[in-house]
């Protein structure tokens, strides 16, 4: 369901605004919609009806299940996850690196640990960094984010596939309280009446391909960002496709080096990253338009890295007007706060890539309006969608686990029915309330770095530059992003 | 929820019509009359057990006014008026919302107190081993989380269409069923079963009993409190929520509720039939029960949740135990008030 709004007054309005025009819209349309599916049925007591299923089995999915098998207050409650690939399970960790990686923020490592996967991460592969800079194309600006001292990590920079085979050996323990089915594809969703009708059953069915009907008092939507779950409820999204594509792909560096350092450089046509993996060996994320990344994927290895050190090093962005304007701000700004501001470096040279093909995937921004519905929760992707600009995807995706464990937790501790709704609103308000923000500010940033227009760039230089200088703030950023 | 309780603000202050049913009902538990039959069996009971009462019972202080000095602890009146409410249970934004609210402070109140009494600890199922009375359960609200906290819970009520919704909504759930159980009858018909035995080896002897909103809609709080301390094990708990009667749960619980904000039908409180705690501690105290906490409740209607406060000039929550044989002076475990007061 696409929502086509125009996109200039949204990005300086934020998201708020939008989504609650939509739901009163058409909530009233949407909730009929959706309880037209539901089933009568006479005989409705006798099978199995699970507490909690959660659907999709990636690195949110499996994080929830782990979650809830391990609460205290949910022990012996029924949990199942279901997830349509197969197991992933990984008794050696493969020498190569591979291309997805996600940054691991602390407080996402805090949950990891404390349903004992990051263990298991840490004991597979995984790489802390200290420091990030981000700096701008198009004039001198930079910004550095850094724990006081290089002493704590500021994050971690995990491959995906660690993660998941992390959390599914853990699920491997929890067997008694968590079930997994593997290679169970979900074909159909009946959702039930919010109230009490007379032989219907109350509970949410899950229809698996094999033809088998699963029952449920809860079901957690964790299926990406093309969730069926949402679509099936029909939840009206705000969406848009950047007009851009994320080329990845493994680095191997020119010469070992600390490598404790993640680079962003904003590039005109989109940001370039680079992410440590390891002391000879980073991992690049370059958004950029769909031409240029399908431009990319077809260059030889060594013109692709040759591209890609000239994104970082090149200056020819730069014109002589912004020139004097950055150096004048910096002037102005160390006027007021001589010992702030830090001094750029420049990002080690790339000397090849890795075997595993380069790929790309289109990026789009996605929020669904709402989070829950009658016995429904979504979390992770399916439920919201950034730029990976700011590495905060999977790092929300635990956050939602971490803030609905808790409440479930709680409500069972009350004898609470799992699916009632009040404690569902109280997920969706929490979590709204902290990812609203920080995806209108990735959308701002990525914006207002997609242009070279003077005017802007010079907004953005200042801007850039006066945050740097500016330890406070830079604390509440990173506080922020690192929830 | 929000626009829908600020739409009915609005209403309740502009119409003049008394308000139908469709308001919400803030307190909703059935306990009325019954059959001519059940009244008979009453008497006989009543009859046989008067060489148990002593006359100092007769001659404690009770309310006067609308409290006649039956037999029954139930009214007729309020049987009528609970029984065309019986369908709307379960609506948890709809007429019993208040009470569906309410479970977020009754549930920890009782399961607090009884943790503190039984020590027994079982992970996820905090109140397994334990066998509760739920008087006057209505349509179940609050038996079915006491259930599915493990604990083995019995629901009576008078109103057969209130105890069938009760039947009918927890059959579905089949952690439910073998928790929660119901039947269509009355506390003194309960405790009059027992007393064919030796107490004791009656096989309705409870860990707690649970009247919640029902003393406020009783006729006979004497006999109720009798007949809660006759199905307790010794050393057993009592939980009790009501309502004050003051002038402030006068002009806010009768007048604001039920005439200006409508959100309470008309009718459905007498306010002489408001107890204040004292005088429910000592019709409890003179009936064998020890009083361990009394706290106060406080609802909001914007919001449409519940709070603990200090003041029980409205509506209050009370724990009390029935005490040991005198032999054996059981010492009751000094209220964890901070456990109590949390919601």
């Amino acid at each position: 369901m696409m929502h086509k709004l125009t996109k200039a007054p949204l990005a300086l309005n934020g998201l708020g605004r939008c989504f609650i025009t939509e739901k009163h819209v058409s909530a009233v349309k949407i909730i009929r919609r959706g309880l037209v599916c539901a089933q009568h049925e006479s005989d409705s007591g006798k099978n199995e009806v699970y507490d909690v299923i959660i659907s999709g089995g990636g690195m949110v999915g499996s994080a929830m299940a782990c979650s809830l098998g391990m609460d205290p207050n949910l022990t012996g409650k029924k949990i199942l996850l279901l997830e349509a690939g197969n197991k992933k399970v990984m008794d050696k960790v493969p020498n190569a690196y591979s291309t997805r990686v996600s940054s691991i923020s602390p407080g996402s490592a805090t949950l990891l640990s404390g349903i004992g996967a990051w263990e298991h991460i840490t004991q597979m592969r995984c790489k802390p960094y200290k420091k990030m800079q981000v700096w701008d194309a198009c004039s001198d600006a930079l910004i550095t984010f850094d724990k006081e001292n290089l002493q704590d990590e500021m994050a971690y920079i995990v491959e995906n596939d660690i993660v998941v085979a992390a959390l599914t050996k853990q699920l491997d323990s929890l067997s008694d309280n968590v079930q997994v089915k593997y290679r169970s594809k979900v074909v159909k969703y009946t959702w039930p009446m919010p109230h009490q009708a007379a032989d219907s059953i109350p509970w949410v069915q899950v229809t698996l391909a094999n033809g088998d009907t699963l029952q449920t008092k809860l079901l957690i939507g964790a299926d990406g960002s093309n969730s069926m779950v949402r679509q099936e409820l029909g939840i009206p999204t705000v969406k848009w496709n950047y007009d851009q594509s994320a080329v990845v792909a493994v680095l191997h560096l020119s010469e070992p080096t600390e490598n404790n350092v993640a680079w962003q450089r904003f590039l005109p046509t989109g940001p370039i990253a680079m992410l440590p993996l390891s002391d000879t060996e980073s991992s690049l994320v370059w958004s950029t338009s769909h031409r240029l990344a399908e431009e990319l994927l077809e260059l030889d290895e060594e013109s692709f890295v040759d591209a890609i050190n000239s994104a970082f090093w090149n200056n020819e962005n730069q014109s002589e007007l912004i020139e004097t304007a950055g150096s004048m701000f910096r002037g102005a700004l160390s006027a007021i706060m001589p010992s702030a501001g830090s001094p750029r470096q420049l990002p080690p040279s790339v000397a090849g890539i890795g075997p595993k093909t380069r790929v790309m995937f289109p990026l789009g921004m996605g929020h669904a309006s709402e989070y829950i519905r009658h016995r429904v929760a979504l979390i992770g992707d399916a439920a919201h969608r950034v730029h990976p600009l700011a590495g905060q995807g999977v790092n929300l995706g635990f956050g939602d686990v971490a803030c609905l464990t808790q409440l479930l937790s709680q409500a069972a501790f009350n004898g609470k029915d799992l699916g009632a709704i009040q404690h569902l609103l109280e997920y969706e308000t929490e979590r709204q309330r902290h990812n609203l923000p920080m995806m209108a500010a990735i959308d701002l940033m990525k914006r207002l770095y997609s242009t070279n227009a003077a005017p802007v760039v010079l907004l953005r230089t200042f801007g850039l530059q006066a945050t740097n200088m500016l330890p406070a703030l830079k604390e509440q950023i990173m506080t922020f992003a690192s929830k | 929820m929000y626009s829908n309780k600020f739409g009915r603000l609005m209403l309740g202050l502009c119409s003049r019509k008394p308000a139908a049913v469709s308001g919400a009902v803030r307190r909703a538990a059935g306990r009325s009359g019954f059959s001519w039959t059940a009244v008979c069996q009453q008497r006989t009971l009543w009859l046989q057990r008067s060489d148990f009462l002593e006359m100092e019972k007769r001659a404690v202080i009770r309310q006067t006014g609308s409290r006649s000095a039956s037999q029954t602890t139930v009214d007729p009146s309020e049987l009528k008026r609970f029984q065309s409410l019986a369908s709307k249970w379960w609506d948890e934004q709809g007429e019993f919302a208040a009470l569906h609210a309410m479970n977020d402070l009754r549930v920890p109140f009782i399961r607090d107190n009884l943790l503190n009494v039984h020590r027994a600890r079982h992970p996820g199922k905090p109140l397994a081993g334990l066998r509760i009375l739920d008087v006057g359960c209505g349509g179940g609200l609050l038996t079915e989380p006491l259930g599915r906290l493990g604990a083995n819970v019995l629901g009576i009520d008078p109103v057969e269409n209130s105890i069938s919704t009760a039947q009918l909504h927890s059959s579905y759930d089949p952690d439910l069923r073998d928790q929660v159980s119901y039947q269509v009858c009355t506390l003194e018909d309960l405790s009059g079963e027992e007393e064919g035995g030796t107490e004791g080896q009656g096989a309705a002897q409870f860990d707690a009993v649970v009247a919640s909103e029902v003393v406020e809609h009783l006729a006979d709080l004497e006999t109720f409190a009798f007949c809660c301390s006759s199905v307790l094990k010794p050393g057993g708990s009592l939980f009790i929520t009501t309502i004050n009667k003051t002038s402030l749960s006068y002009a806010l619980g009768i007048v604001v509720a039920e005439q200006i904000l409508r959100i309470v039908p008309s009718g459905t409180h007498d306010w002489e039939k408001f107890i204040s705690p004292e005088e429910l501690e000592r019709l409890l105290e003179s009936n064998g029960f020890s009083v361990q906490s009394v706290q106060g409740m406080l609802y909001n209607p914007l919001s449409g949740g519940w709070s603990w406060t200090n003041s029980t000039a409205i509506n209050y929550a009370l724990h009390a135990v029935k005490l040991k044989d005198p032999a054996e002076d059981s010492s009751p475990h000094p209220e964890d008030h901070a456990a109590a007061a949390h919601s």
